[in-house]
């Protein structure tokens, strides 16, 4: 059995539905799996998980989680599932561990019984646990609602985008705390907008104005990149971008770090760009790999041609 | 000897016996895309809240434009512009009111209101939406015209704060691409972000660490420094070293 099915979902907003945040989406994620939903603010991420959890209606389509529909059996699924809202949605004013208790409780469970599952995380904030929730840094609030989504032990958890605004060293510990939670067998979905997050997740699905681009494996994706990219360097990379957009080579050229990337025509070769004539001192060329954020610019652009 | 738009030294703020900000001295130049990097917590927002004018530092100084933070914080403001993810632009107005409603709180005339907003209209495409309310714009053309915005009075510096955060990597391209527009025409840009790649587009990034400021050079010579091969390197070996937890 599937841990969650999505089938044809389409969700609109607004009196006309002039709004479509999800149009005519389907996949499905298995059992233990770690499952990303890849996209930018406003794809649709919020709606889709708001969806599943059974805290919203969909227009017309299908989905089932651990089994169970999500129309007709919501309160079974509501007893299976943890959520983790991308907004801070805890009690400011109840202490730590009155807010665990909380939730264990209206879970009909307690703290000692599933001890074991949030252990790794809730150690680290113990230390204060009679401090009201509200007082809480940023990175201790993001635990402290991660242990209340898992006190129940749900058989799969929902995490909304829980590393927006997180500096790098957070979101790389965060991941960390995924794994080890994937390892007790629960499943995970969780969205992010940072493209880099996906290399992390078993599968991943990328989203963009309500439709999926994409849904693979992260490899399978990078793999299915149909033409030839390259990263290319000179002393003054305004002016390399500028030149290589007029290049009759380039399909797609953009800023990518330290780097231009370039994508190749099909049919071109690095060597039609080493050949180039041009004026710029210092030009690096370097056949590369594409990454996920080159797919999903890639996507992007034939979706929208 | 090139222009300096921002000095600080030693400044410093202390909230009761938390330093936030501890002894930091720096300077950037006229037209430099500055990056201000560092973790949660690390102190950024304070200091730089100290710069625009909107806190008083406990100790050391510091100038914006010409203008020392302590006795000319009013003149700051009216001489820098400012955009963060959070606020920037007025959802319930059109996308032609908020450049007037900016236009008018900055003191510029008419004329100068009028000419600006057709220009930044035909500039961004968004002709056809001038009367449209902001809050209906996708988050990418609000996060364009927040820029535009926030330069509409042409000050001589511009503070972005997390910028591009949850935007699409296309979108977020061009957003880079205005910002290096605008420091050619010799706008400078202090910048904070927690992508690294847009680290990499800055002439000179800061790094803080618990307060302090523990690196700041050019992207290459950061990652030369650290031997890291990326600017996520460089900012993972630092940032971890931060003993005090977030703010």
């Amino acid at each position: 059995m599937k841990a969650v099915t999505v089938d044809h979902i389409v969700k609109t907003y607004g009196k006309k539905k002039a709004v479509v945040a999800l149009n005519d989406v389907s996949f499905s994620v298995e059992p233990g799996e770690l499952f990303g939903i890849i996209g930018p603010d406003g794809a649709g991420k919020t709606s889709l998980f708001r969806l599943l959890t059974t805290l919203l209606l969909a227009d017309s389509g299908s989905a089932t989680v651990d089994g169970f529909d999500v129309v007709k059996d919501y309160k079974a699924i509501r007893n299976r599932v943890g959520y983790m809202p991308g907004r801070f949605s805890l009690y400011p004013d109840l202490s730590v561990e009155e807010n665990l208790n909380f939730f264990a409780t209206i879970f009909n469970t307690s703290i000692e019984k599933n001890y074991e599952l949030i252990r790794e995380i809730y150690v680290q904030i113990e230390p204060f646990r009679k401090r009201k929730a509200g007082k809480l840094s940023g990175g201790m609030k993001q635990k402290l609602a991660l242990c209340c989504a898992l006190i129940h032990r749900p058989s799969v958890l929902f995490l909304d985008e829980p590393t927006t605004g997180v500096d790098a060293v957070s979101r790389k510990e965060f991941w960390e705390m995924l794994k080890g939670l994937k390892e007790q067998g629960i499943t995970i979905l969780v969205s992010t907008p940072y493209m880099d997050e996906a290399g992390l997740c078993d599968r991943v699905a990328l989203i963009q104005n309500g439709r999926l681009l994409s849904v693979d494996t992260p490899s399978a994706i990078t793999a299915g990149f149909a033409n030839p990219i390259l990263a290319v360097k000179a002393n003054r990379m305004l002016y390399l971008l500028n030149r290589l957009k007029e290049a009759d080579f380039t399909q797609d050229v953009y800023p990518f770090g330290e780097y231009h990337h370039l994508v190749l025509k099909k049919g071109k070769r690095p060597e039609d760009v080493q050949h180039w004539q041009n004026d710029q001192e210092h030009l690096m060329i370097e056949p590369i790999k594409p990454d996920i954020e080159d797919c999903f610019i890639a996507l992007m652009k034939e979706s929208h041609a | 000897m090139p222009e300096k738009v921002i000095t600080a030294d030693k400044l410093t703020k202390r909230f009761g016996d938390f330093t936030a900000v501890d002894q930091i001295s720096f300077e950037v130049e006229k037209g430099e895309i500055f990056g201000f990097l560092g973790a949660n917590g690390a102190g950024k927002t304070t200091a730089m809240r100290m710069l625009c004018g909107l806190s008083m530092p406990t100790s050391g100084a510091a100038t914006v434009a010409g203008f020392d933070v302590y006795r000319d914080n009013e003149k700051i403001k009216r001489n820098i512009g400012y955009m963060s993810q959070k606020f920037s632009l007025y959802d319930d107005l059109t996308v032609k009111e908020n450049m007037q409603f900016y236009g008018g709180i900055y003191g510029k005339s008419d004329a100068f209101i009028k000419n600006k907003t057709a220009y930044i209209l035909d500039e961004l495409h968004l002709e056809k939406e001038a009367h449209v309310l902001v809050r209906s714009l996708p988050l990418g053309w609000k996060q364009k015209l927040a820029f535009s915005v926030a330069v509409f009075h042409e000050p001589g510096i511009v503070f972005l704060d997390e910028p591009t955060g949850g935007v699409d990597p296309v979108t977020r391209r061009e957003f880079w691409n205005m910002i290096y527009q605008a420091s050619d025409s010799g706008i400078t840009v202090f910048v904070t972000t927690h992508y690294m790649d847009e680290a990499e587009y800055c002439n000179r990034v800061s790094i803080m660490v618990d307060g302090r400021i523990e690196a700041l050079d050019t992207p290459g010579a950061l990652k030369q420094q650290h031997e890291a091969r990326s600017m996520d390197e460089v900012f993972l070996k630092l940032a971890r070293k931060a003993k005090r937890g977030e703010g």
